[in-house]
């Protein structure tokens, strides 16, 4: 399989992170500056162009017994300094599902 | 019921341990994401967008009670408490841990469970009619056949790399619940004039980018013969079906591309020689799973029994019953249908403690048996008419009782965008919405039989191209954009709907639903005129003006 | 890569050879299918064993005249995914009764070695050292098998019938 760098020119609009799904549970994680994984956005490294992106991103892959599927995710950066999901997926993949899960409704 | 044997028992406990000594190569980073990922699959695990998500069959969506028990130990030891039945007689947990698995998996296999095949490029879960074997006028038990095959199918040494996922579906009834005609293979059973059971075989049926309603490639195929005829259809896909191309890799590309004609010569000419091989099925082995299914010992009842006529009067009862109890082949009992679409709640979910209450009741009152069908209801297949009363209010006491069977809340929807990582949009929300539009039953009664099918994709795992009326999320600039067709559906006269127009907003669906089904009522010659009849005489056009009239 | 033969890590005797490799004096040769039609006349007369690589999308009936022949065929799996050459060895094993080196080549790991033995493959170039030392003990894996292929293992049918029929059932 060809890897995601290779796939697509890598070109982002905006402030972006990478994010994955860690390994051994499968849940969302953000990529830290300390070239670790984090659950919390507020822990991810913030890349503002297509190099500092690609970089991460290659390193991201790299860990692949960490975290899997990693991926460039837009993101904003409100007033106060604090790290949002840019896109309504995203927003999902932070908050959970928007239904209200059978088990606890 | 199936009953399995040590034999069977072996194989799964065999799978179990192969997959745990792939997960532990995975963790270890002996083996990477890429190549773990087909071995996953091939066990039923996918990545979701927040969790994994692990897929396990219920093979022709015949269950007992100690595997129903079994799904909801699941759910509440290694999940968050509730499962989603989908529409291939499989049930998914959406938060499984890939470290866990291997254990959740043993659990499932004490009970005869598992989740081979249930994703992958592979033969998946072989599924059936969920009346099979209790619907009258049925001319036999397909699940005697599905059973074979399910075997046949299993690790497969020859097709377990096929170009795509390859999905057969088999009835034996006059009316097709097993959506036939949208597998990549069909089976209707039949006799021959002799008497002998067989099967017409439907190929190349699918929904997805580019949906096709499966054509005949042979009316009569002697049941003997069965295995090797499919075997002769899946050696001529696996060497020529598309591997350049994704979208293009399952049969029915194939089917087209070749055309019906050419494609049926290429598998006689396969099928003439291996048909006197190995894979001829003697009577004896049919007999001998046969002999593994067990049917009740039912009673000889009364056709109305006093508790069913004292119970009409109170009209609740009355109204689910309409609903949801369907005629048996013996007199004196009857089919249950279960919602699992209650107002405002994720079609198809279940809470563990629902699973284990209906357990209990199958254990009561069923013959400790319970059925899962495609249109993500679960169905009690051997219920004696005068337990019908209490029953409901058991029933009732779990939100188990919606009166909706067969109605327009009683939705298939795809997870959609809350859970699928391929998703454009959401569907649940949708289906959640349209519930409470539409919770009024005597509304809901007055509309009628019309069903509703939501996907969030293209992959269309809601089945929206073949639903009354289809509902499609796309992605439009960032926005959730859903494209609505009328006049499809998935029964013996499967077809797909047509789009009525330019997609709408995630807030109007609902709207744009009640504008059509306005319009139907308005249109409809009689009350009997059911919703997909009168798009039928009528057509679109009629439909479109209401909608687009005002937006 | 590590060849698995006999279920065992052996010394692979055959060289590959391109479609332009000068042909070597003797010695044991693996040839692409296009040469080896080409000229097989003059590979099968020379000295040293012959075998063909067999690529997964051209038909193996062309392969038939020459099986008699040949000692080895190498069938290529491009990617894991990729299932083409289990079609083909079943075929070469049952249908044209093939008896020689039937080797599989490319993205070899052990989760496919079960699949392989019972398509008909005893030849395995594996991809990963691991692998190949883990043979034995994977293809032991599993003791049930549902479909009757040309290996000669019984099914899970046929045990039942056995069973049955030893059980007196059904008398
Ligand atoms: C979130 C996990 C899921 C993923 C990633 C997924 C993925 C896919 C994909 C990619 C296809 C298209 C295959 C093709 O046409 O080649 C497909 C088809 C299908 N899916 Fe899913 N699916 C998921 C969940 C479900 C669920 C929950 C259901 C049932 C409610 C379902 C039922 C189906 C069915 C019936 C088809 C066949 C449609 C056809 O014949 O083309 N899937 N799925
Ligand atoms: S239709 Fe699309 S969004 Fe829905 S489950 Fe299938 S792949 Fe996911």
């Amino acid at each position: 399989m060809t890897s995601p760098l290779e796939q697509k020119k890598i070109k982002i609009a905006g402030p972006s992170v990478v994010t994955a799904n860690r390994t051994w549970d499968g849940i969302v994680v953000y990529r830290t500056a300390a070239k670790g994984w984090s659950a919390e956005l507020s822990e991810a490294a913030i890349v503002r162009n297509s190099d500092e992106a690609r970089a991460l991103l290659a390193e991201s892959i790299a860990d692949d017994v960490g975290a899997i599927g990693p991926y460039i995710a837009p993101v904003q950066i409100g007033e106060d300094g604090k790290i949002l999901p840019g896109n309504l997926r995203e927003q999902i993949r932070r908050t959970g599902v928007t239904i209200g899960q059978p088990a606890q409704v | 019921m199936y009953a399995y044997d040590e034999i069977d028992r072996t194989l799964v406990n065999e799978r179990v341990s192969e997959f745990r000594d792939q997960v532990k190569r995975r963790l270890s980073g002996e083996l990477t994401e890429d190549e773990f990922k087909i071995l996953r699959l091939q066990n039923g695990v996918y990545l979701q967008l927040h969790a994994y998500m692990f897929r396990v069959a219920i093979p022709y969506g015949t269950l007992a009670t100690n595997q129903l028990r079994a799904l909801a130990h699941v759910a509440r030891k290694y999940d968050r408490g509730y499962g989603h039945f989908t529409t291939r007689q499989n049930i998914q947990f959406n938060w499984i841990k890939l470290a866990e698995l291997p254990d959740a998996l043993e659990d499932l296999a004490k009970v005869g469970i598992h989740a081979m095949q249930t994703s992958g490029n592979n033969m998946r879960n072989v599924t059936s009619d969920q009346w099979a074997g209790v619907a009258p006028g049925e001319i036999e038990d397909p699940r005697i056949w599905s059973e074979l095959i399910r075997q046949h199918t299993t690790l497969h040494p020859e097709f377990s790399f096929l170009p795509r996922k390859f999905k057969i579906a088999i009835t034996a009834s006059d009316h097709d619940r097993a959506a036939i005609k949208i597998h990549d293979i069909g089976l209707r059973l039949i006799k021959n004039e002799k008497g002998e059971t067989g099967f017409e075989v439907l190929v190349g049926g699918g929904l997805g980018r580019t949906p096709f309603i499966a054509k005949t490639i042979k009316h009569f195929v002697h049941g003997r013969d069965i295995l090797s005829y499919i075997e002769a259809i899946l050696r001529v896909y696996n060497q020529y079906g598309r591997r350049d191309n994704i979208y293009k890799a399952r049969i029915k590309i194939l089917v087209h591309e070749l055309g019906i004609e050419k494609f049926s010569r290429e598998v006689e000419d396969e099928w003439r020689q291996i048909r006197n091989s190995s894979l001829e099925i003697d009577d004896e082995v049919i007999e001998d799973i046969r002999s593994r299914f067990t049917y009740p010992s039912y009673e000889k009842l009364p056709h109305m029994p006093d508790e069913l006529r004292q119970a009409a009067a109170d009209p609740d009862f009355e109204a689910w019953r309409k609903n949801s109890v369907a005629p048996h082949k013996v007199q004196g009992y009857s089919i249950v249908t279960i919602s699992l679409k209650p107002t405002g709640g994720p079609p198809g979910d279940a809470t563990a403690e629902q699973m284990d209450a209906l357990a209990d009741l199958a254990d009561k009152y069923s013959f400790g048996e319970i059925r899962v069908g495609h249109e993500q209801n679960l169905a009690l297949p051997h219920v004696a008419k005068r337990d019908l009363p209490a029953l409901w209010k058991a029933l009732d006491k779990l939100g188990l009782a919606t009166p909706n069977v067969n109605l327009i809340t009683d939705i298939i929807a795809c997870p959609g965008l809350d859970y699928c990582s391929l998703a454009n949009a959401r569907s649940i929300p949708i289906a959640q919405e349209l519930t409470r539009r539409f919770a009024n039953h005597e509304l809901a009664n007055l509309i009628g039989r019309l069903h509703i099918n939501i996907s969030g994709c293209i992959n269309a795992c809601g089945h929206h191209h073949v639903g009354h009326i289809g509902i499609l999320g796309v992605e439009k600039n960032g926005e959730e954009v859903y494209q609505i067709t009328i006049g499809g559906r998935a029964d013996e006269n499967a077809a797909l709907g047509t789009l009525i127009g330019p997609g709408v907003k995630f807030d109007e669906v609902a709207d744009v639903v009640e504008d059509i089904v306005e319009a139907y009522l308005a249109l409809r010659e009689r009350p009997e005129e059911l919703f997909m009849d009168t798009v039928k005489r009528l057509g679109v056009e009629p439909f479109k003006e209401r909608v687009y009239a005002t937006r | 890569m590590p060849l698995v033969n006999g279920g065992k890590i052996v010394d692979d005797s055959f060289v590959k050879l391109a479609v332009d490799t000068p042909l070597p004096e003797r010695g044991d040769i693996l040839v692409p299918a296009e040469r080896f039609l080409g000229e097989a006349e003059g590979l099968l007369q020379r000295a040293g064993r012959v075998g063909v690589i067999w690529p997964n999308n051209r038909d193996i009936a062309e392969l038939v005249p020459y099986l008699g022949r040949i000692a080895a065929v190498a069938l290529v799996f491009p990617t894991f995914r990729d299932g083409r050459a289990y079609s083909q060895a079943r075929l070469l094993r049952e249908r044209y009764n093939y008896r020689g080196e039937l080797r599989a080549t490319g993205q070899v790991l052990r989760d496919q070695f079960v699949f392989m033995l019972r398509a008909g493959f005893d030849a395995f170039e594996v991809k990963k050292q691991a692998d190949a030392e883990a043979f034995m003990q994977t293809a032991r894996r599993y003791s049930v098998f549902y479909q009757p292929t040309g290996d000669g293992r019984i099914t899970a049918l046929h045990r039942r019938m056995q069973l049955r029929h030893s059980e007196g059932v059904g008398t």
